[in-house]
């Protein structure tokens, strides 16, 4: 159970002057239960490769599987792939509607075709597994703080039971605190239920704490695929093309650079601290 | 999806027409409109048709542009045609059982057709080589001697750039809404009328309270400017009426007094 991409290109205004390739020959494969960082400078393309992964764009060539099925061949239910494969937009707060949070939340298993009881079953589960409390339930999602919008928005996704979470860009815009705290539920969301989880970021340090693999996109390719510690590896490419490893890389590197015995593949501030007082402390 | 449809239909590229003042094509439209209901016979049409494709050699726009207009006007287009061809009592030429084609309503039916086809094409210069603010731009500067009736002319004209200026924008945040609520599963496609416009719903609350915030930030910006309307406003590329304006202009007259001697006073 997988999601496969073979070869696949995507081509904006194809057969005009202002043919665009958004996506060259992407390969990919995404097994279930990974957390996975896709990261890429603006316009490198990975808002659209996402789009391809729920069938909301088609590739100009090449082919995607969900489960061993062409998602774009004719005949293959592209509603039950959506509620499948859940995919939170950059801003999901802008696309709020209803009159209540908790109906707005419902949205979602509703248009799956549910019994009412369970629609409301899965908006209360969301609600809760993104943190908003009960007095939040009857409010007008418009007069929620920012952090809690895009949350409740998210729940709205959250609600269908996608086996597959796409997040672009969850904390776009948020103070730091507001992105610790959707990153580390997200994160919590995503060991309570195995899903699958795809964090669309153009940060590394985001994402470096939280993810198994990461999958670097430039001008439209694929540029590395890898574990973060052998991806931060290459941090003077990823420079190079305008991205940055998690400042920890560099500390390590510099303080290895200097003398001091340091592992230089440490992503996250804790291992860092251990690290550097482990070496102090031995000298 | 929304991609496909283009508003303000400006081709980009170098040439006399396009360098022209604005308004000079706007009045130079106008007599070109003018200039096709004096006109009621076929040499003051192919007078028409020479200065057209003069006019359009010169703006350097491939053809199929001016054409592409057309698609919208095909429908009326067959219908004025057939009403003319049919209806028109007068010298029987072709008659089949209670159907009657007069030599009169050939004529008509003809300079209809001639009619449409030339005024939608020569507008579709105007709007081909103008980009929406020049026109907005120099619709005010045409329309400026209003004010003395109290016409706000710089604020209509304002509206009108900042109208079009937000259509894109918002065809893009619709393509962007729809895309989020799509992927929630909503279904904009099937259904009846009425499941249709509920379907709306999701898309429009959002891009209502989208339009009203970006105006809101709109309005804000421009009053952290001190923007004050139109008067003792200065422009940062006024219009200024060139030597090729006037020869334009002088051109454009020529070819109205032309139409009318030939249309009108000859035949």
């Amino acid at each position: 159970m997988s999601i496969i991409l073979n070869h696949v290109n995507h081509i904006y205004e194809e057969d005009t002057a202002m043919a665009f390739p958004a996506l060259t020959d992407i390969n990919l494969e995404i097994p279930d239960g990974q957390f996975i960082g896709l990261i890429g400078h603006t316009g490198s393309g990975k808002s659209t490769l996402v789009q391809h992964l729920n069938g909301l764009l088609k590739p100009t060539s090449g082919e995607i599987y969900y489960n061993g099925a062409d998602i774009n061949e004719e005949g293959f239910n592209k509603k039950e792939l959506r509620s499948k494969v859940g995919l939170v937009f950059q801003y999901p707060e802008h696309q709020l509607f209803e009159i209540d949070v908790f109906s707005d939340v419902c949205f979602g298993p509703k248009n799956l075709g549910l019994e009412k009881k369970e629609v409301e079953l899965r908006a209360y589960t969301a609600l809760k597994q993104v943190g908003i409390a009960d007095e939040y339930f009857y409010q007008s999602p418009f007069d929620l703080s920012g952090g809690q919008k895009r949350r409740v928005a998210i729940a709205g996704v959250l609600a269908m039971k996608p086996e597959v979470l796409i997040l672009d860009e969850p904390t776009a815009g948020l103070d730091p605190k507001g992105r610790d705290e959707i990153l580390d539920q997200i994160a919590k969301l995503r060991e309570e239920t195995g899903m699958t989880v795809i964090l669309v970021s153009h940060s590394m340090e985001d994402v470096a704490k939280y993810v198994d693999r990461i999958i670097v996109m430039n001008k439209s390719r694929v540029l590395f695929d890898d574990v973060p510690k052998e991806v931060f590896r290459h941090y003077k490419e990823l420079e190079k093309v305008g991205l940055a490893a998690p400042q920890i890389t560099y500390i390590m590197q510099e303080l290895k650079a200097k003398g001091l015995n340091v592992d230089t593949d440490i992503t996250t501030l804790e291992e860092a601290k251990e690290a550097i007082l482990k070496a102090l402390g031995k000298k | 999806m929304l991609r496909d449809i283009t508003l303000g239909q400006y081709y980009q590229t170098d040439s006399v027409i396009h360098r022209l003042d604005p308004r000079v094509k706007l009045v130079g439209t106008l007599l070109f409109i003018v200039s096709l209901f004096v006109v009621d016979n076929f040499i003051g049409y192919a007078i028409a048709a020479a200065f057209l494709l003069v006019v359009i050699k010169l703006s350097k726009v491939p053809f199929k542009f001016m054409v592409r207009g057309m698609k919208a006007i095909v429908f009326l287009l067959i219908i004025a045609v057939i009403f003319n061809l049919f209806l028109t009592p007068g010298e029987v030429v072709f008659s089949v059982w209670k159907i009657q084609i007069t030599k009169e309503g050939i004529y008509l039916a003809s300079f209809m057709a001639i009619r449409l086809i030339f005024l939608i094409m020569g507008s579709s210069v105007m709007t081909l080589t103008t980009t929406p603010n020049q026109l907005t731009d120099g619709l005010e500067k045409l329309l400026n001697p209003l004010k003395i009736f109290k016409v706000p002319v710089h604020e209509i004209a304002m509206m009108m750039s900042i109208a079009l200026r937000f259509i894109p924008i918002l065809l893009e945040e619709t393509d962007k809404i729809m895309k989020a609520q799509i992927a929630r599963g909503a279904d904009f496609e099937s259904g009846n009328l009425i499941k249709k416009a509920k379907s709306l719903v999701p898309l429009l609350v959002p891009l209502f309270i989208s339009a009203f915030r970006r105006a809101n930030d709109l309005a804000t910006a421009m009053e952290a400017r001190c923007y004050r309307g139109g008067d003792f406003r200065t422009k940062m590329k006024p219009l200024i009426y060139q030597k090729r304006d006037r020869w334009a202009y002088v051109v454009c007259w020529f070819y109205l007094s032309l139409c009318i001697i030939i249309g009108r006073v000859l035949l």
